[in-house]
């Protein structure tokens, strides 16, 4: 029992840390809005030269043979940066899945994927929208029974437009004998629904990102901001607030990385927990980028303060891959038929409970 | 991060799941605030816990601990909690003198002090607060005055948990007369049977006992019960007041019972109580376990040389803030009955849970306000700037 990061774990995440930080800070953020492009090409290229395409691929399958535990500060780090490309959802939830399926129709789009010649957006019945299909070469679509890849070129994707300027949402038809039908093998439900956990726990994971950057930028801004002749951060009122999101904050840390690491489970124990951490990120996003808000005055309410991104990220992500009343469900499933009590923090199964 | 116990880990869970299921009085202990023979009961379960070397797992054999770390600390408490043994009389001693003096007391303080804590032949209290010295401990101005190889302690303390039974207390006191707020202030022992001192208990909200107001006129103790050096006792407080908010005086066990049970309360009153009584069910079990991971994430951090920092506020605060929310959410559940007293003949066990909400309106008042938490974390852990 030991609960904390490897180095290289902590390491892993440090790389793309610093990578962001040179590269995605809010200056970056407002120029790529300006050009109009989904992409910011020069970023986009040096984290593809990462390498972390594979990272959550099995290593007998051409990867590097990591966990969801390897990859959560990475997601974490991504929403702490409120990063436009598909990093997370690419290399953490859709790549991982397509090579798991084991399909030798699907072999060639693995590698290319791997290569980093080929992206792949994923759509799955949880979110009503693909993310990022028109730049995506394949789509990889979920669906009761199966799994479709469908070429991009062969799909109707139409925009829409989302509050949140870099997130790219789309609505796909496509024809279905056009696409591969690459799930129909039995057995596939095990890997869809690991990938809506990895979903939901990335999500939490750049919640939990978001809502640590939120009380930063209010730090600074109230260490700063004088009124009554002092900083506003002296005044109690807001240090108080500001404390009380911190709490929200320590609180659902712990819940994520032990949920990243109970992810592979994959039963009722381990879901509990996916949807525990993402509940708890949730709410800290959520109390964080409106004290933020609320800390800058109405310079919070301005296009021009940067907080925004953050507040608006936070909401597309509190409904995608499930929203609080889905995953209060799981739960209160976990709740009321599995065990309870502090011997059971860690359980693996329910039938030894 | 790996997630899993070990199998000594786990075979040690068993060993004291056996020895608990042998030894837990079948039937529970009388208060230890209300009675000097609930109190006493208490203390012959500490003897027992004692005589299995369980009364501190985390301590040294020589002082009667068995040399655990604390990853199987929480083991010990959770099976501690699951049992349903009694609550410990001595925390004040166990969970917080005792690692305070386990850093700072010299060898012979360690000797004379430890053994008689871990058996419970010496029951502690805490005396740092005073009328005017609540949240602003460092106006402290009970004084203790050097006289040869002796103080002679003088003051007014109040609030002191178990006092009224209690044997020992472990008092803030300035030792220099010329001193001001942090500077000059040092931590001595003192019993509270001795000459001079006064125990006035105070009835807590509920009535029971809980408290007392120590009244020190003339009290001489030897130089050996000052614990560090003169005037450094602001700073072994503060070190004690970390241990206490950040990880032992509120083990995360003793939450999840309590959600498992506000669960099985929840199931046996479903189909009574309204709809939105059932997402505050999920949030209280959701808050314990976050709790649990926690203090798991923590103690495997000071296992590997860290220390505990300003994060022992957030601790504070969440921990009482949920302590009341699980309460709370069980009188929602038991309705017009919620007000029942123990005593009343169909009040089943309906008592416990008014009982332990009483107890949890003071969380956020003791061991430091939760306001003051507030203000440590904004200062200490996000920096912003002191008023
Ligand atoms: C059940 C219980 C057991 C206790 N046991 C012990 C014990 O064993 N030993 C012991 O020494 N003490 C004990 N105490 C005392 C406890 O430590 C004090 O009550 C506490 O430190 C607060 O001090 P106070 O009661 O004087 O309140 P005050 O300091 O007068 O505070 C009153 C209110 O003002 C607020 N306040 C004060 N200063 C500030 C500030 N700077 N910013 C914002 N708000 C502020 C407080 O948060 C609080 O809400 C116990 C208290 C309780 C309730």
């Amino acid at each position: 029992m030991d609960f904390r990061f490897t180095d290289e774990q902590t390491m892993t995440a440090d790389v793309v840390r610093d990578l962001v930080a040179d590269l995605c800070q809010p200056a970056d953020l407002r120029r790529l809005m300006a050009s109009g492009e989904p992409f910011d090409q020069n970023r986009w290229a040096k984290i593809q030269e990462l390498g972390l395409q594979s990272a959550l691929v099995a290593e007998e399958k051409g990867g590097l043979g990591l966990q969801p535990v390897d990859f959560v500060q990475v997601a974490e780090a991504c929403g702490y940066a409120c990063l436009p490309e598909p990093l997370v959802e690419a290399y953490g939830v859709a790549i991982p899945l397509l090579a798991e399926t084991g399909s030798d129709a699907a072999a060639k789009v693995v590698e290319a994927a791997l290569e980093g010649s080929a992206l792949i957006a994923f759509g799955h019945p949880a979110n009503p929208f693909v993310e990022r299909a028109d730049t995506a070469d394949w789509l990889l679509i979920a669906k009761s029974g199966g799994l479709d890849l469908v070429k991009t070129s062969d799909a109707m994707c139409t925009l829409q437009p989302s509050i949140d300027p870099f997130r790219r949402l789309f609505s796909v038809q496509y024809d279905e004998a056009a696409a591969l039908r690459i799930g129909a093998q039995s057995g596939i439900e095990g890997p869809i629904a690991s990938a809506f956990d990895r979903g939901a726990l990335f999500a939490a994971a750049q919640m939990l990102g978001i809502a640590q950057r939120c009380v930063d930028l209010a730090v600074d801004y109230a260490k700063e901001r004088q009124q009554f002749g002092k900083p506003i951060g002296s005044y109690q009122a807001l240090k108080h607030q500001l404390a009380t999101v911190q709490v929200k904050i320590e609180f659902a840390r712990p819940v994520l990385h032990a949920a990243a690491a109970m992810l592979p489970q994959a039963n009722a124990l381990s879901r509990a927990r996916v949807s525990h951490a993402k509940l708890a990120a949730c709410e800290a996003a959520d109390l964080a980028a409106r004290n933020a808000i609320q800390v800058h005055g109405a310079m919070g309410y301005s296009w021009e303060v940067d907080v925004h991104f953050f507040l608006k990220r936070a909401i597309a992500l509190s409904e995608w891959w499930g929203g609080p009343a889905f995953h209060r469900r799981r739960v209160a499933e976990r709740i009321f038929n599995g065990p309870l009590g502090p011997e059971h923090t860690f359980a693996k199964e329910l039938e030894h409970a | 991060m790996d997630l899993n116990y070990t199998p000594e880990q786990q075979t040690f869970r068993q060993e004291i799941r056996a020895w608990l299921k042998a030894h837990v009085p079948s039937q529970p202990l009388e208060s230890f605030d209300a009675t000097r023979a609930g109190f006493e009961a208490h203390r012959a379960w500490e003897r027992t816990l004692a005589e299995g070397r369980w009364g501190m797992v985390t301590w040294p054999e020589s002082y009667g601990g068995r040399g655990l770390d604390l990853i199987q600390w929480l083991i010990f408490e959770e099976e501690y909690y699951r049992s349903g043994a009694p609550l410990r009389v001595n925390q004040n001693g166990i969970f917080l003198l005792g690692p305070t003096l386990m850093e700072y007391g010299t060898p012979e303080q360690k000797a004379r002090f430890l053994s008689a804590m871990a058996s419970g032949d010496e029951i502690w209290a805490q005396a740092w607060s005073e009328p005017q010295a609540g949240s602003d401990l460092a106006a402290v101005r009970a004084t203790a005055t050097r006289d040869g190889d002796n103080y002679v302690l003088k003051g007014h303390k109040i609030w002191s948990s178990r006092a009224a039974f209690a044997d020992w207390a472990f008092g803030l006191f300035r030792t220099d007369p010329a001193s001001e707020r942090h500077k000059g202030l040092s931590l001595i022992f003192f019993r509270l049977d001795a000459p001079g001192v006064k125990v006035q208990p105070i009835p807590q909200i509920d009535g029971e006992t809980g408290f007392a107001e120590l009244f020190l006129d003339g009290v001489t103790v030897p130089v050996f019960n000052r614990l560090g050096g003169e005037g450094e006792g602001w700073k072994i407080c503060m070190a004690t007041a970390g241990f206490e908010r950040g990880l032992m005086l509120r083990s995360p066990a003793r939450f999840q019972v309590t959600a498992r049970k506000l669960v099985e309360l929840y199931k046996a009153h479903e189909d009574e109580v309204e709809p939105s009584v059932r997402n505050a069910v999920l949030q209280c079990w959701m808050d314990a376990e976050a709790y649990a991971l926690s203090i798991y994430s923590t103690a495997s951090r000071l296992i590997a040389g860290g220390h505990i920092g300003a994060e022992a506020s957030t601790n504070k605060i969440f921990w009482s803030e949920m302590d009341i929310a699980m309460h709370k959410t069980a009188l929602s559940i038991l309705g017009a009955r919620a007000e029942l007293l123990r005593s009343a003949p169909e009040a089943g066990d309906i008592g416990r849970w008014l009982d332990g909400y009483f107890f949890s309106l003071a969380g956020p008042i003791y061991a430091g306000t939760n306001e003051i938490q507030r203000n440590i974390i904004a200062e200490r852990m996000l920096g912003l700037p002191r008023a």
